[in-house]
């Protein structure tokens, strides 16, 4: 979608592949030549023009610069490769001696300097507007984990995890051509209403990330214990794609970023249904559930949160991320299972779940690693006890 | 402007870089081990340091005969004192390190996380530390579980002060002890070095005094946030590099009473005395913003 | 003097075995050590970049698992920058700048040992981490905090102490690379007659300096943060992690012009020789070299615009970057205007040479615009800034290391290396590096982040096309390797002047350079 926004054949298109076309003529190299070939089959090779302000912005000034250099090149390599071809020693050229001038080692200082003038002008206006987050219509507060995204919906209590889908996770190793959006899908995507002035704010729960959605035009990191906000104007419905842009470890390349623009009216309908889900969240965690309801919820929640590390077979990759089966943690006192789940294990890669998991999940998956992979222990833990436990 | 003269001393072989290279790896290995909570680890540093002294002992021991044995031409001297101050420059930037994390804390982090500047920092504050105050020295930081938090800062006025009127006074020693070698004042060379050494000494008495009662009574460590960072961070590299000029001074000194040392000859002595008087203009930066302001 | 005289005398032939490596105080052998660790290295890292091409060959992972190509980008970006490109520069330093300025040797040659010799230990021990439990460093090759401190494990320490000595000895190299220039010089050889490689090691040496013990000391802070419970890089504590980034693109920055200036002289040495005509703009060079040490400590930055630096921070740093192409490009007309008007001839070191300032400056055009703030906002982190840096490191530091190679390898090894293979490997390498990277321009402008392991199927294509030509420019590289060796082996004999066209000291001793050079400087008029 996002990523091939731009195709519809506009002016920019079309000036993309001619510089593309000079580029090559340029270089004349082979990567020129595959390219050629491969253009012509529609690929893109340019800056994602994206749809909002920033990322018309910032793809105009990268045309401003590309042009400035491919003229500058054309020029130098021109005289280079004149040079070479006109001064060969085999055509039967002489060495001149002279070795300075200093007329025009002044222009060719100065002339670049006005270059880099013109140049510097309207990225210096695009900066300032770009950092300018006030007067915002609404305030989303984006925490980075590892290896998810979290979203606040700041003051309307809406708040979720946005995972890589289960779709995309199961291809990695088996055959990602056959899912679409492979490695850019989530199981939640970030919802938002279009033609209006959001304002991010971040920040990261453990190391730092870096939330990029191509198509809004820039990228901001997640620094752990500070915030950063950038912001955006969505103007037109739509779904744009991104991924995190910060190496953050393991799964850096499997955290991707969905944004869902929506129009207004259907926004807000959104927004209802989300503040019934977690209403329905809070009373599910008072009743009893049965020990196939956790399973099979239990089963949901492993796959986003656990798989990662602990693999689908609950085997692990030792001595990194141990195994679950039959391990002292699964078939030992179900409190101590509780506990590391809750609140991690201090000093290895397990993390704390008690911010990222309602009651409710917490209990079904701990129920279900005790029951599954060949684990056996017949207990069960209720939602309730899980806040007990909090 | 250089002249090669014909004789630039070249040195035959040398076995002592190879010997500091497997002391250093050694040394390294140690410290790993016991950063690990290996027990064997602390023996090995040991067992590194001794070799690493065994090459320093060896290797200036061959560099002092052949000076002794009049090898070392004024361009070999110049060779000298160009590789001395530039090791000296390259000092200066290990501390800048320490002093720039030093400022940007002071005027960057600190006041960030408790809100000044931009939008951006007041949301931090709001969002992240509700209850921080930006305070310097910085006393409790925005964590405050985890930290060991100081009773009080070491005041400047005390210990420190005195501390810097010993080094700027042991500079002045130091300098009259040159005068003495330039004029063959043996005696004058001599006292003022031991008065240098002995200053030194003093300082490090000091510092350690300072050390114990910080992290005793005020309960100010390393890890008391930013502030007991930077602060053990550059007063203990100082320290360091106080200890390993003493020493120096020290050698310094026996070689003169040795005689080594003669008015137009006598790089061994300058090389120690600059590094002095760079630990010297350290510490008062250390004083100034570390202690002072 | 008289003993000195006698000890002068004293000179003879290198020792036997072993022994004449580990206690040699001779800069050419202490040279070829640094040029042999460098081929080494630069193989290592090469072998972990084929990994990485072969594990992005296609989508989905087929070799390896996540954290393991974390490693492989990691210690591929480690061990190029400081295990290929900087001892490589530092062999050349010690084998040519003796030459270059009539000095008997280095000028402190005993220290010059110990800078060697440091550093197999410091990558012995580095490379160690791949058999240890935790594993071989995985945060990439800038280490950024958190992900380096709290979040890295024991390993991560052994990393610390390698770099520790690393940064020892290249101080004491650079060190050494002053004193020899600044007081060995021949008589009459005044600054601004020295050899322009000599200036550029001479600028070099000074960047080294002054920012390896910065990196020092972010490794040391990184070192105290993870166990004594300092929190320099942790907010709560009243740290920053982007304070990190700020320490280290100190250092970082000037870095990558260490690796580029003596790229720079290499070239400007050539570049006359086979243009038959003196260097254009010699004055002009000099300045320009000291332009850009200087302006590159003051750009650290631009590699931080997403970190939400304060907006006046953001465009000071990027009008700062964007002048350093000035005196580059300065540099860039000069090495034209040098070709202008002369009589070339193509001999392998040439072809190099042609091929560095042809593609370098297309790096330096990318470079440039990551420069502007705003589209780096999009260009960051992505494959857009891989392809600027291979393309100035690659076809920019790496075939200025190799036109140097086969510029003197004659001197050297007093054979003439084989030219006809030696086109052949310009060719295969001119070609394939350009495949290799001139598509991952494409796939991230498109928006292919770096250091992933796995990608979105858009990004395919051109990513296949950069394996292959990955697998080819590797394969050429062996063929390097071979000419190198041949060469060293045996060959034509080559002349004194090797060069019609060559100019400067080094071409007035024999070939091969005798063991001892220049006891008695050479007069200069
Ligand atoms: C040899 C190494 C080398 C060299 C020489 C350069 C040269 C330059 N680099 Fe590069 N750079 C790297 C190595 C290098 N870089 C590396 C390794 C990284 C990534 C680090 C990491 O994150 O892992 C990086 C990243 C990097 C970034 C950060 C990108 C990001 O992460 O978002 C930026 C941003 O400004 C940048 C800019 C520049 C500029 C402006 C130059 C200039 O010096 C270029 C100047 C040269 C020219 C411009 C061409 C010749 C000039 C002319 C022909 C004159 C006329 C031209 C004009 C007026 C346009 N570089
Ligand atoms: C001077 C430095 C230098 C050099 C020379 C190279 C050379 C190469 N680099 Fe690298 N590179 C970096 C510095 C360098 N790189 C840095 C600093 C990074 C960033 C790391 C980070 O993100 O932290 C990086 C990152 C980097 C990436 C991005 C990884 C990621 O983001 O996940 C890639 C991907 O293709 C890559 C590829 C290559 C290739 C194919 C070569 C080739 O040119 C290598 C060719 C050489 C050989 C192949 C060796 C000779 C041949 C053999 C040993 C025989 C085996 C060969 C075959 C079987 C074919 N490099
Ligand atoms: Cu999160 Cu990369
Ligand atoms: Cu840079």
């Amino acid at each position: 979608m996002a990523w091939r926004r731009f195709e519809q054949g506009d002016g920019f298109l079309n000036m993309a592949l001619q510089k593309n076309r000079l580029m090559r003529g340029l270089l004349a190299l082979s990567a020129g030549g595959l390219c050629a070939g491969t253009a012509q089959a529609g690929y893109e090779m340019n800056l994602v023009r994206g749809v909002t302000d920033a990322s018309r912005t910032a793809y105009d000034l990268h045309m401003i610069s590309l042009w400035v250099c491919v003229v500058i090149g054309v020029v130098v390599f021109g005289a280079m490769f004149y040079a070479l071809f006109a001064f060969r020693k085999s055509r039967g050229a002489v060495a001149a001696n002279f070795h300075e001038n200093t007329t025009v080692e002044v222009i060719w200082t100065a002339i670049p300097v006005l270059i880099l003038i013109a140049m510097a002008a309207p990225a210096t206006k695009a900066l300032l507007t770009l950092e300018d987050t006030s007067n915002s219509e609404l305030t989303i507060k984006v925490t980075g984990y590892q290896w998810r995204w979290q979203y606040e919906y700041i003051d309307q209590d809406v708040s979720f995890f946005s995972n890589l889908a289960a779709s995309s996770r199961d291809a990695v190793k088996a055959n990602p051509a056959a899912v679409e959006n492979y490695l850019l899908e989530v199981d939640e995507p970030l919802v938002v209403p279009v033609d209006t002035r959001i304002r991010f704010v971040f920040t990261s729960n453990d190391v730092i990330h870096s939330w990029w959605v191509p198509a809004l035009g820039w990228k901001q990191d997640t620094v752990p214990g500070f915030i950063s906000d950038a912001w955006t104007s969505i103007p037109e419905p739509g779904v744009y794609r991104g991924q995190c842009a910060e190496l953050c470890g393991k799964d850096h390349g499997f955290m991707p970023i969905v944004v869902e623009a929506k129009t207004q009216e259907d926004y807000d309908a959104w927004l209802e249904t989300k503040k019934a889900e977690a209403e329905a969240a809070k009373s599910g965690a008072d009743r009893e559930w049965t020990m196939d309801e956790l399973v099979e919820r239990g089963k949901e929640v492993y796959g986003t949160y656990c798989v990662a590390c602990h693999q689908a077979n609950g085997q692990g990759i030792p001595p990194a991320f141990p195994s679950l089966v039959g391990a002292p943690l699964t078939t030992g006192p179900i409190e101590g299972h509780v506990d590391i789940v809750l609140n991690g294990k201090a000093g290895t890669a397990m993390q704390a779940f008690a911010g990222q998991l309602n009651d409710v999940d917490l209990a079904a998956v701990i129920t279900y690693e005790r029951n599954a992979f060949g684990n056996t222990m017949g207990d069960l833990v209720q939602p309730s006890q899980i806040k007990a436990a909090r | 402007m250089a002249q090669a003269s014909g004789g630039y001393y070249v040195p035959e072989q040398t076995r002592w870089p190879i010997v500091g290279s497997v002391a250093l790896t050694t040394m390294v290995i140690g410290g790993i081990n016991m950063l690990h909570g290996h027990g064997a680890g602390k023996y090995v540093l040991l067992a590194g340091t001794v070799l690493l002294l065994a090459m320093v002992f060896g290797w200036f021991g061959n560099v002092i005969r052949e000076s002794q044995a009049g090898l070392n031409n004024a361009q070999m001297e110049r060779s000298y004192r160009w590789g001395m101050a530039w090791f000296i420059v390259s000092e200066v930037f290990f501390f800048a390190a320490f002093f720039g994390a030093l400022f940007y804390a002071r005027q960057l982090s600190v006041p960030w996380l408790a809100g000044e500047g931009d939008v951006m920092k007041a949301i931090t504050h709001s969002f992240l530390w509700p209850d921080f105050e930006a305070t310097w020295p910085l006393l409790t930081p925005p964590a405050t579980e985890g930290f060991d938090i100081p009773k009080a800062t070491v005041p400047a006025w005390g210990v420190p002060a005195l501390n810097t009127a010993i080094l700027l006074a042991s500079g002045v020693t130091l300098t009259i002890a040159h005068w003495g070698l330039l004029k063959n004042k043996r005696t004058q060379l001599v006292l003022g070095l031991a008065a240098t050494v002995a200053l030194g000494l003093v300082f490090l008495y000091f510092q350690v005094e300072e050390y114990a009662h910080a992290m005793h009574d005020l309960n100010l460590t390393l890890a008391s946030g930013i502030y007991g960072a930077t602060f053990y961070m550059l007063t203990g590299f100082h320290g360091a590099h106080v200890t390993l000029g003493t020493i120096m001074l020290i050698v310094i000194l026996v070689r003169c009473m040795k005689g080594h040392f003669t008015p137009e000859h006598h790089f061994g002595f300058e090389a120690v005395a600059w590094y002095w008087h760079f630990v010297d203009v350290v510490w008062l930066g250390l004083f100034v913003f570390v202690y002072w302001i | 003097m008289a003993t000195v005289a006698h000890e002068v005398d004293h000179h003879h032939g290198p020792a036997r075995g072993l022994s004449r490596w580990l206690f040699t105080t001779n800069h050419k052998d202490i040279g070829s050590l640094y040029l042999w660790l460098a081929l080494i290295m630069f193989l290592t890292g090469g072998a972990l970049a084929m990994m990485i091409r072969a594990e992005l060959f296609q989508p989905g992972l087929q070799l390896v698992e996540p954290e393991m190509f974390n490693r492989l980008t990691t210690m591929h970006g480690l061990i190029m920058v400081f295990g290929a490109v900087m001892p490589a520069w530092t062999g050349f330093a010690n084998w040519m700048i003796p030459l270059m300025v009539g000095a008997p040797d280095m000028a402190l040659p005993r220290m010059n040992n110990w800078s060697f010799w440091l550093l197999p230990f410091a990558f012995a021990l580095l490379l160690s981490t791949w058999f240890m439990e935790g594993g071989a460093p995985a945060f990439g090759w800038t280490f950024y905090a958190p992900l380096s401190t709290t979040f890295a494990p024991d390993t991560t320490d052994v990393f610390i102490f390698a770099v520790h000595l690393m940064g020892i000895s290249s101080i004491m190299g650079a060190i050494n690379v002053i004193a020899t220039v600044l007081n060995m010089r021949a008589p009459g050889m005044t600054l601004m007659k020295m050899p322009l490689f000599c200036w550029t090691w001479l600028v070099t040496a000074f960047l080294l300096i002054a920012v390896m013990p910065v990196l020092a000391g972010a490794v040391t802070m990184m070192l105290t943060d993870r166990h004594f419970g300092t929190s320099f890089f942790s907010a709560a504590g009243g740290g920053d992690p982007v304070l990190f980034q700020h320490i280290f693109w100190f250092f970082g920055h000037p870095e990558v012009y260490i690796m580029i200036l003596p790229s720079f002289g290499v070239v400007s040495e050539i570049i006359p020789t086979f243009a038959r005509k003196q260097i254009f703009g010699y004055a002009s060079m000099v300045y320009a070299i000291s332009a850009i040490a200087f302006l590159s400590f003051i750009v650290w930055a631009h590699h931080m615009f997403t970190t939400g630096m304060p907006v006046a921070g953001e465009i000071y740093f990027m009008y700062a970057t964007m002048l350093i192409a000035v005196p580059t490009g300065v540099k860039v007309f000069n090495w034209v205007a040098t070709m202008w008007r002369g009589s070339i001839t193509f001999e392998t070191p040439m072809l190099f040479a042609i091929a560095f300032v042809f593609l370098f400056t297309i790096g330096g055009f990318s470079g440039l615009m990551l420069a502007i703030g705003p589209a780096d906002m999009q260009y960051h982190d992505t494959y857009f800034v891989v392809a600027h840096f291979h393309y100035v490191l690659v076809p920019g530091a790496i075939f200025a290391l190799m036109a140097g190679a086969y510029y003197w390898i004659p001197k050297w090894t007093g054979n003439m290396y084989d030219e006809r293979l030696g086109k052949l490997h310009f060719w295969l390498s001119a070609i394939s590096v350009n495949v290799l990277f001139f598509p991952m321009h494409f796939v991230g402008l498109q928006g292919m982040p770096r250091r992933i392991p796995d990608y979105a199927l858009q990004f395919a294509d051109f990513n296949r096309i950069a394996s292959l030509g990955g697998f080819a420019f590797g394969l050429s590289q062996l063929l390097f390797v071979y000419i190198m060796i041949k060469t060293v082996r045996g060959g034509v004999k080559a002349t004194d002047r090797v060069w019609e066209g060559s100019h400067g000291l080094e071409w007035t001793v024999p070939s091969p350079a005798p063991y001892h050079t220049f006891a008695t400087a050479p007069e200069i008029r």
